[in-house]
Order: structure tokens, then C-alpha cells, then sequence
């Protein structure tokens, strides 16, 4: 990180609802081409991932991962003002559980109908 | 790195605009038939204009294959009533809808709707989106029908209400658009229509549009034209940085303001409702609730109590069958999606009213749960697995997150957020939009239409939420094929009309002046915000001649002051700047249309200080209007137009003989 401090404009809000995995992105640019409000625009570094420009614009519908081929390179957060109201319970033992918690429970693997 | 400020961090730098820029540059695209909008109504539109043998363009904001209402996929298929299970007409499911919105409703619209849905889903299972249970995953589970393989939601014993797998079904429209040849232009915004001849109210022959991505200027010259883009958003209520459930941030007023300014008859522009437009919202159908593709999920207190469902005459439900099946005299139950307010006769099962008292004598405790751990394992599969896998915003965004965070639906209960007692007695639907405000408005309304689904203007068919008393995917899908037809057999009997080059070069002085602006004084959030103050404040829940009088001159004001100070520093600012000039241009006829009718109107949701009469049977008429050089001309109809004279008197006579099959 530079230790350099700047004047910079305020972070943009939402800023975090999708994030790239340079391990697994390789800038095939798919989901810059499925966004319907061009959130991204493909970076200036060719193979490399995609830049949120217009993050305030997401509708949050997840097209960018259904377009993706690579597995994992998209991830997906949803606003705090929205994720940090989902909860769950779980029945049997009445643990509370939450979207972004620190020590999730394991995900549920079964796909949805196809 | 992942945001912009933080490669300005790293590059000292802002990055350059990673499209060609050509503003000003025009590209001309000819067709016999010009599709406006690529959703779901735009894409049948232009298939079925195309299997008719006419050359077809799309002309589409977004990304066709994802973009629209549809574009993240379809949970249900609604008014399917011809399909082999339905055990209700269209003309029962037209004239129950009907009753629902007290005749203000669009009979043709409803119609079509009923009569073609089963057909459209048909279509789209050629074209590879799957309506049954093929792999018979759901074998022995009460809703399905053997025979047919067929799912059905919300009344299992009318069966009109399919649920489908449609996360794809913008996919397989949008191949299906490619492999009959139909042109498509993505990421261009329709800014205007032409007339021949240039005069407003002639026949539509043109239209024109900007790319958002390079300001290329669009020249689309055709026979016909079908308007496919929506209803106006974003006029009441604007917010980036909270998130409203329903619409995205292209659904602006363009269908508004291009048909208008071209002479378009439109009608109920005065209606308006609130109930998706909340910017406290809470995700689409990731809050716990029981509404709608939740139905009707098993709802809990904090101490795993259920709460017991009641029918519409307030009896307790014993089972969880007997919340799938009409009340005792009930025809059918609508289901949800439709647009209709909820009456005696239409509504689902709900939680006993009571629910409000017990929480406040302590019988209930908050946080109430979704538990869908204690449905049969079928139904949780169908309501979790099955329809919010497939709809639209919810298959990545509700599935896979909460999946991966570890959220099982066979063993954990998903929290109903907390709201005053009250709230859990209205429509389910508030447990993830949100409380309803009146603050939190969408405009209704939209195009006046006939029987070929044409408007006011030859050569111009309008199909989906743009038509006035439009609702669910099934009635964009019906509509949006019905006007290809119509607007393909048009086509067949006319020629190109020669486009005025004054009207192109007016129009790319307006497109291009946010690109020139010298007082550089707004960005176009601000601007919107502003308009958005304006409407609450002057044609809010309680309007009088006064302040929409008021009102309409500040708009007006506003287009010669503030919107002339508002910058565009590249291609997709500048389509976001000429949205919020469309917002204008449907604040102006919002206000217009409040202003004719001197009454009140519960349906509408119209409330007048200086009218407080709700529905009194003088003003029980339609009011159309239209624009006349700058003047807005007003007529009445009556509410079942297209059911008189030149029509005949019944749905079925009147389809046979229109829709153009």
C-alpha cells in the first residue's frame, strides 16, 4: 500500500457489491457485456479483471455471474443496508446466523431446479 | 482492485473512456419492422414480426440478453388459462382482473394476456426454456399434473399460474432473435420519434437514438414501429445509494416522452401506486415473507409459534392444502404479479389480521421467521429451489449468496424484518419492499391502444408495461407478440416514408447540448433528485389545482434553467442526463393528467383536497390526452371503449377478428 495520503473523493455507495478474483478472472470481459447499466468497463491492463466504474448503478441482478465462465471469479455482496437485515435461524439448536458473518455455517450445496 | 477511486490511487490518474467516441457521427438502420426496447415484450415482438417474413431491428438501452424486467430470469407464468389443466376462461380471468381495478383496467391488454399466455410459454419451451418437470424432480408433489408434467403455483385447483425455469428465458429469446436474422442495437437510448413529414400526430416512420457507449447517433427508418420500453420510473422516487426493489437505472420515461412529444394518445397517467419504488427496500425476495413466489410459506414467531393462515372471510385454515385452493364461493385466486390491488375477490390466503394485537399482547414475539423447514419438502423446494432459483434477481443474488453463506433451507427459518405491528397485516409483499409510503411512488398509466394493439399514431404498436393496465411477464410476452403480428401485417401494405432532415438536425442539437454545457452547475443525479422533490411535494398523495399548477410551471421552469446547467462528460452521462429530460417531459403529463380529473380515485390512487369525492360515478370515464403543437388536448372515453361500438360487445369476437394470427 502507498504511504502517500491523497485527496481523494468520497468512496463510492454502494461500493462493494462486486469484486474480482485475479486468480480466477481472465479478462475475458463476458459480464462488462451483460451489464444492463455498464458498471464495468474492461481494464486498460489486457487479461486483467474488469473496473467497477458506475457501482452505484447496480441493480444487483447477478447477470455478470451468469455470464461468467470462470467459477469464483465474480463475487457478489449485497449493499450493507440491505445484507446486514438477512438472518436466519437455524430450528434444531436456535443458532442465529447472518449474511457476512464472521465464521459462516457451511454452504448448502444443492443447486437450484434447472 | 476493484473501484474506480482506486485505480485513481494507483495511476494518479482517471482512466480514458474505453469507447470510440462519435458524437454527432449518424448510423442509419432500415427495417421493415423497428422494435423499441429489447425486454421481454421487445423480444416477442420481434420474433413474431420476423416469422411473418418482415425484416426486423431491436433497439435496446441495455444488453438484450439480459436486460429488461425478464433479463435475470421468470419464477412464474401467469394467466396461462388455455393451457390443458386451467379450469378458468380468459374471459373469467379478464373480467375478474377487471373488477379488481374497477373497470380502469385494459380489457384488450388482460385479454391477449389470458389468451396467449399458454402459447408464449409453449414458444419458449421450443426455444429451450423449460415449463415442466421433465426430470421429474417433483413427482407425487400436489401441485404438479402428471400428464402434463406441469407445475402450478398459488391456486392448485385453477391452475392458471405455471411455475417455470426461466432463469434463461432472455437467453433463448435473444438466440432465437439471432437465428431469424432480426438486427439487434444494444446500448442505445430511443431518443425521439419522427413523424412523416415532420408534423406531430402524423404517421410514425423514424426514429432516433444515442449510444451510451460511443454517442454514435441512431437513425432507425421502418414501415412499422413497436414501442416495447416500459413504464416511467425514477419521477417520485430516485435513490442510487439505498436500492429500490423493483426498477433499474434505465428505466427512466423514454417511452413517455418520445410517444408524447410525437402525439400519442396516453391515458391514466393520474394513477400511481407505491408499493416497488421504496428505497428501503429490502432485498427482492430475500427477506422471510410469504408473498407471491414465497407463497404461502409457513410464517413463525420467535419462539418457532406458527401463525395461522385465515381465508378472506377471516376462517382459520387447518392445513397447508387449504391455503392453495379458493375461499368457500370464491371462483379462483389471482395469484400475484398481476398489478392488481388486492379486493375480496381476488386475494390469496393471508395471516389472521389479528397477528398485529397478538404481537402487542406478547401471544406473538418479534423477530417473526419464514420457515420453510416445516412445509412439505416439495413445496420448499418449489417455492426456495424451483422459483427463487429462477427468477429474476433472486438465482444469484438470494440462491447462491445465501446458499454459500450457508443459509439451508431444510433446516434453517429466514428472519421477516422488523416492522410496526401493523405492518404484517397489509400485503406480504411489504415484507421485502418495505413499509408502503405514499412517498415511495410509481407512475401507472401509459398509451392508449386499440384492438391491433396500435396507438393513436399509424404505424406506431405498443406492447408490455408501456400500455396502459399492463402486468406480469406472461402480459409483456402476449402483448409484445400480438403487436408484431399486427405491426408486420402494417408493414406489408406500406412503403418507407422520407425522413425530415430538419427534425434530424433539431433533434442532435437537444441530444448533443449536455456535452456543450458552459455553466457546468449539476451532474444528472442532482437534477434528478430535484424533479423528484418537485413531484412529491406538488403531485404527492393530496393534490389540488393550485399546487399541480404551481408544480407544472416549476417543471417547466426547471427545463430552461437547471436542466440547461446539467453536464454530460461522456457517452453514458449523457444517455443519464437525457433520461432525466424524459422525466420532465412525464412530470409535465403526470401533472396534467392529475389536473383533468377533478376527483378522487381510489384505484388510481388519487387523491384531491379540492375533489375529495372518491370515484363518484360522473368522472367513471377515461380521460385521454395528447399533445398539440405545446397544448395538451383532453378527451373522455368510457372505461370499456374497446368493448363498443366499432368493436363488438365480447373479448372473443374482437380477438378473432384483430390478432393478426
Amino acid at each position: 500500500m502507498n504511504k502517500e495520503t491523497y485527496v481523494t473523493p468520497n468512496a463510492p455507495m454502494p461500493g462493494n457489491v462486486i469484486e474480482f478474483n485475479p486468480d480466477i478472472c481472465i479478462g475475458c470481459n463476458m459480464c462488462v457485456d451483460a451489464c444492463r447499466t455498464d458498471v464495468l468497463v474492461k481494464n486498460t491492463e489486457k487479461g486483467q479483471p474488469p473496473i467497477a466504474v458506475y457501482i452505484d448503478e447496480c441493480w444487483n441482478c447477478g447477470c455478470c455471474i451468469l455470464a461468467c465462465k470462470k467459477q469464483g471469479a465474480i463475487i457478489f455482496r449485497h449493499p450493507l443496508n440491505q445484507s446486514l437485515l438477512v438472518s436466519w435461524k437455524r430450528k434444531e439448536t436456535g443458532e442465529i446466523f447472518r449474511l457476512g458473518m464472521k465464521n459462516p455455517p457451511p454452504a448448502y450445496t444443492k443447486p437450484p431446479c434447472e | 482492485m476493484a473501484i474506480w477511486h482506486e485505480l485513481l490511487r494507483k495511476e494518479g490518474k482517471l482512466p480514458k473512456w474505453p469507447y470510440p467516441i462519435r458524437y454527432g457521427e449518424e448510423n442509419t438502420v432500415e427495417a421493415d419492422v423497428i422494435i423499441l426496447g429489447g425486454g421481454i415484450a421487445g423480444c416477442h415482438a420481434a420474433i413474431s414480426a420476423a416469422r411473418k417474413g418482415c425484416s426486423v431491428a431491436v433497439v435496446e438501452k441495455g444488453p438484450t440478453k439480459y436486460s429488461g424486467d425478464g433479463g435475470a430470469g421468470v419464477d412464474h407464468w401467469l394467466a396461462a388459462c388455455t393451457n390443458p389443466c386451467s379450469t378458468i376462461t380468459p374471459e373469467e380471468f379478464t373480467e375478474s382482473v377487471n373488477m379488481d381495478m374497477s373497470g380502469f383496467d385494459c380489457g384488450i391488454v388482460r385479454y391477449i394476456n389470458a389468451k396467449e399466455s399458454w402459447d408464449a410459454a409453449l414458444d419458449c419451451e421450443q426455444m429451450g426454456m423449460k415449463i415442466r418437470d421433465d426430470d421429474d424432480e417433483f413427482v407425487g408433489a400436489s401441485f404438479r399434473d402428471d400428464e402434463t408434467k406441469l407445475m402450478f403455483a398459488y391456486d392448485y385447483e385453477s391452475k392458471i399460474d405455471i411455475r417455470v425455469h426461466g432463469h434463461n428465458v432472455k437467453i433463448v429469446l435473444h438466440d432465437e432473435m439471432k437465428k431469424l436474422g432480426v438486427q439487434i442495437y444494444d446500448r442505445v437510448m430511443v431518443t425521439s420519434l419522427l413523424n412523416e413529414g415532420g408534423k406531430q400526430g402524423a404517421r410514425v416512420i423514424g426514429a432516433t437514438g444515442v449510444n451510451s457507449r460511443t454517442g454514435e447517433f441512431m437513425i432507425f427508418k421502418g414501415k412499422a414501429f413497436v414501442n416495447t420500453m416500459g413504464h416511467a420510473e425514477r419521477v417520485w422516487t430516485f435513490s442510487q445509494d439505498l436500492k429500490p426493489m423493483w426498477n433499474d437505472m434505465n428505466q427512466a420515461a423514454d417511452s413517455m416522452a418520445v410517444c408524447f412529444k410525437a402525439g400519442a394518445e396516453f391515458v391514466n397517467v393520474e394513477q400511481s401506486h407505491y408499493f416497488l419504488n421504496n428505497p428501503y427496500s429490502y432485498i427482492s425476495y430475500g427477506a422471510g415473507n410469504y408473498s407471491n413466489t414465497w407463497y404461502p410459506c409457513s410464517i413463525v414467531d420467535a419462539d418457532g409459534k406458527e401463525i395461522p393462515y385465515v381465508d378472506r372471510d377471516g376462517n382459520l385454515l387447518e392445513t397447508y392444502e387449504d391455503r392453495l385452493k379458493p375461499s368457500p364461493g370464491q371462483k379462483f385466486v389471482l395469484g400475484s404479479g398481476y398489478g392488481a390491488p388486492i379486493t375480496y375477490n381476488n386475494q390469496n390466503m393471508a395471516l389472521t389480521p389479528t397477528i398485529a394485537d397478538d404481537i402487542r399482547d406478547g401471544k406473538y414475539k418479534l423477530p417473526l421467521y419464514a420457515d420453510l423447514t416445516s412445509i412439505p419438502a416439495h413445496e420448499r423446494r418449489a417455492i426456495f429451489g424451483l422459483m427463487v432459483g429462477n427468477e429474476g434477481k433472486t438465482r444469484i443474488p438470494v440462491y447462491e449468496t445465501y446458499t454459500k453463506a450457508g443459509f439451508n433451507p431444510d433446516k434453517d427459518m429466514l428472519m421477516v424484518p422488523i416492522f410496526p405491528p401493523e405492518v404484517y397485516v397489509l400485503n406480504p409483499g411489504c415484507y421485502t419492499s418495505g413499509i408502503p409510503s405514499s412517498t415511495y411512488r410509481s407512475p401507472s398509466g401509459g398509451l392508449l391502444v386499440d384492438w391491433n394493439l396500435k396507438t393513436s399514431l399509424d404505424g406506431l404498436y405498443a406492447a408490455g408495461y408501456t400500455v396502459y393496465g399492463c402486468g406480469a411477464h406472461s402480459s409483456a410476452a402476449t402483448g409484445g407478440r400480438y403487436a408484431g403480428r399486427n405491426a408486420a401485417d402494417y408493414a406489408k401494405n406500406v412503403a418507407y416514408a422520407e425522413i425530415s432532415r430538419e427534425q434530424i438536425e433539431a433533434e442532435k442539437a437537444r441530444v448533443y447540448a449536455p456535452t456543450k454545457v458552459e455553466k457546468r452547475k449539476f451532474g444528472w443525479k442532482e437534477l434528478n433528485a430535484g424533479i423528484c422533490r418537485v413531484m412529491l411535494d406538488y403531485c404527492g398523495e393530496f393534490r389540488c389545482e393550485e399546487t399541480l399548477k404551481a408544480g407544472l410551471d416549476l417543471i417547466k421552469d426547471i427545463e430552461d434553467t437547471e436542466a440547461q446547467e446539467t453536464y454530460a462528460d461522456n457517452p453514458h452521462e449523457l444517455v443519464r442526463v437525457l433520461e432525466c429530460e424524459t422525466i420532465l417531459t412525464a412530470s409535465k403529463m403526470i401533472i396534467e393528467a392529475s389536473r383533468a380529473r377533478k376527483s378522487s380515485n381510489f384505484s388510481m390512487g388519487l387523491f384531491r383536497i379540492d375533489y375529495p369525492d372518491v370515484n363518484p360515478p360522473e368522472w367513471d370515464k377515461l380521460l385521454p390526452f395528447r399533445l398539440e403543437g405545446d397544448k395538451v388536448v383532453s378527451r373522455e372515453l368510457p372505461k370499456d371503449y374497446y368493448l363498443q361500438a366499432p368493436y363488438a360487445d365480447n373479448y372473443a369476437e374482437n380477438y378473432e377478428k384483430y390478432c393478426a394470427k
